[in-house]
Order: C-alpha cells, then structure tokens, then sequence
C-alpha cells in the first residue's frame, strides 16, 4: 500500500455556520440510512405473509403495538422525505436550481412535503381501517 | 504528456478537450456507473412509489390469508419484485458511499464494503423468494 501524501485538508464541520441546505443533506444521509435498516421490516413483513398465519400475527402484533408505530410511522416520514429530497437532487442534477432562493425553496419544499405527505399517507390508512 | 505540460502550451495542443482526454480513464472504465444507476433505481422508486402505497394500503387490517391472495396476483409481485430490486440496488450504492466516506481505515473499510453487499442481497432474495412463493401459491 502507497504511502499518505499530506494534503491540505478543508476546515473542519465546526467553522461553518449551520445552513438549511446543509442540515438536510446530512438529514437525506440519516433517512437512507433508517430506510436501508427499515428494510429488514419489509423482507420480515413479506417473508411472514409466505409463511403463515403464525408469522403473519407476530408482524401484525408488532405494526400494531404503539412502538411499531412509532417505526412505521417514522419509516413513512423516512421514506417520504428521502423521496422528496431525492427529487430535489434530480432537479440539480439536470442544472436547476442552484440560485440561493431556489436552493432553498427546494429544501423547505422536500421538508414541509414529506411531513405533509407522511400526515396525509396515515390519515388515508386509518380512514379506510389500518387503525383496527 | 503531463497534465501541467498540456497548460499553455501551443506546439501540444490538442482539438481533445480535457472531458476527453480523461473520458473511460476510470477504475474499470465505469468510474460513473454507480453515480448513474444510484440514479436509474432513484427514478424507478418514485415512479412505483403511489403504486407500492396503494399495494400496503390494500393490506391494511387484513389477516395472513388476505394478505397473501393480494400479495400473490401478478402485477402486484411484479410492482413489488420491481420495487425490491431497485431498493437494493440504491440502498447498496447509498450505504457505500457512505462507508467510504466515513471510514478510514483500509480494513475495516471493505469489510464494511463487503457486508453492506451480503445484506443488500440478502434482503432482495429473501423478500423476492418470499413474493415468489406467495404467487406459487405454495
């Protein structure tokens, strides 16, 4: 293995001032990583439906206690945003929206977006019976 | 020819851009491919997204038996095998990116790079197996 060069390395995280397009990029980094885990859910979830009755009704025990819940609810939240954030990614990806004012309407539109679509993706599920 | 060398110099110039020069001069000559299916598995997602909603929204409060005749039907294991493997995928580059970036230690860093490929998989095949079965009716 080839020895380090010593290179010049750029100021440390601390020195800047905290900005909403920095936040939400590590908050896009924490949510793929909570949906990469939160996989393991939906493979447990679907291995259970092939199994059986008995499987199945551990997964429903699970979904339905208040945790599960909390982690479903907060996997939705994870998705949605991720999502919304990844959208916003694409739309810099192709060459827009890199004005100040536009980076920002992005970011704020991915943030308010996921949580209004997480709040309306529940509301849908108990309307038509998920809360039973 | 150096890099430095090919600054301002007129008897070395060349009608090839620097893009081109450097152009398949990659690891493997796919240095952007990751970049590019992260990309692919990106837009297939959003595109399945209102579809796999509305596949767990169906699911919703019904019993193992329910369940498993919905999960069963064709577009659904298609939409779902679909939605699987795309996830992998991007979950695969995403969290490798984010070990090289992280971890510095040589080591520690491909066994990192190697465990996130035995989980990525193992996740796809076994929710895949389990679609499979539930469509064989088994």
């Amino acid at each position: 293995m080839t020895a380090r060069i010593e290179r010049p390395l750029s100021p440390h995280m601390q020195v800047y001032r905290w900005t909403l397009t920095m936040a939400l990029s590590i908050v896009h980094r924490a949510t793929g990583i909570a949906l990469y885990a939160g996989t393991l859910l939906l493979a447990w979830w679907l291995i259970a439906a092939a199994s059986g009755p008995t499987a199945y009704g551990h997964v429903q025990a699970f979904t339905g206690s208040i945790i599960g819940r909390l982690i479903v609810f907060g996997y939705t939240w994870a998705l949605m945003h991720h999502m919304l954030s990844g959208i916003r990614h694409f739309v810099w990806d192709l060459g827009y929206g890199f004005k100040a004012n536009e980076r920002e309407a992005l970011t704020w539109g991915a943030l308010i977006g996921g949580i209004v679509l997480t709040v309306l993706v529940w509301i849908i599920a108990y309307a038509i019976g998920g809360g039973r | 020819m150096s890099f430095d060398e090919s600054h301002g110099s007129p008897k070395r110039s060349s009608m090839r851009t620097p893009l081109g020069r450097v152009r398949n001069l990659g690891a493997a000559h796919s240095g952007t491919s990751d970049f590019w299916r992260q990309r692919i598995t990106g837009v297939a997602m959003t595109l399945l997204m209102i579809p796999v909603i509305v596949i767990v929204m169906m699911l919703l409060g019904r019993n193992q038996a329910g369940a498993a005749q919905i999960l069963g039907s064709l577009p659904i294991a298609v939409i779902l095998l679909l939605f699987i493997f795309a996830s992998a995928w991007h979950m695969k580059i995403g969290m490798q990116v984010v070990i090289e970036d992280y971890i510095h230690n040589e080591k520690l860093k491909l066994i990192s790079i190697m465990l996130n490929n035995f989980f990525s998989i193992a996740v796809a095949l076994a929710s895949t197996y389990a679609i499979l079965k539930l469509s064989s009716g088994v």
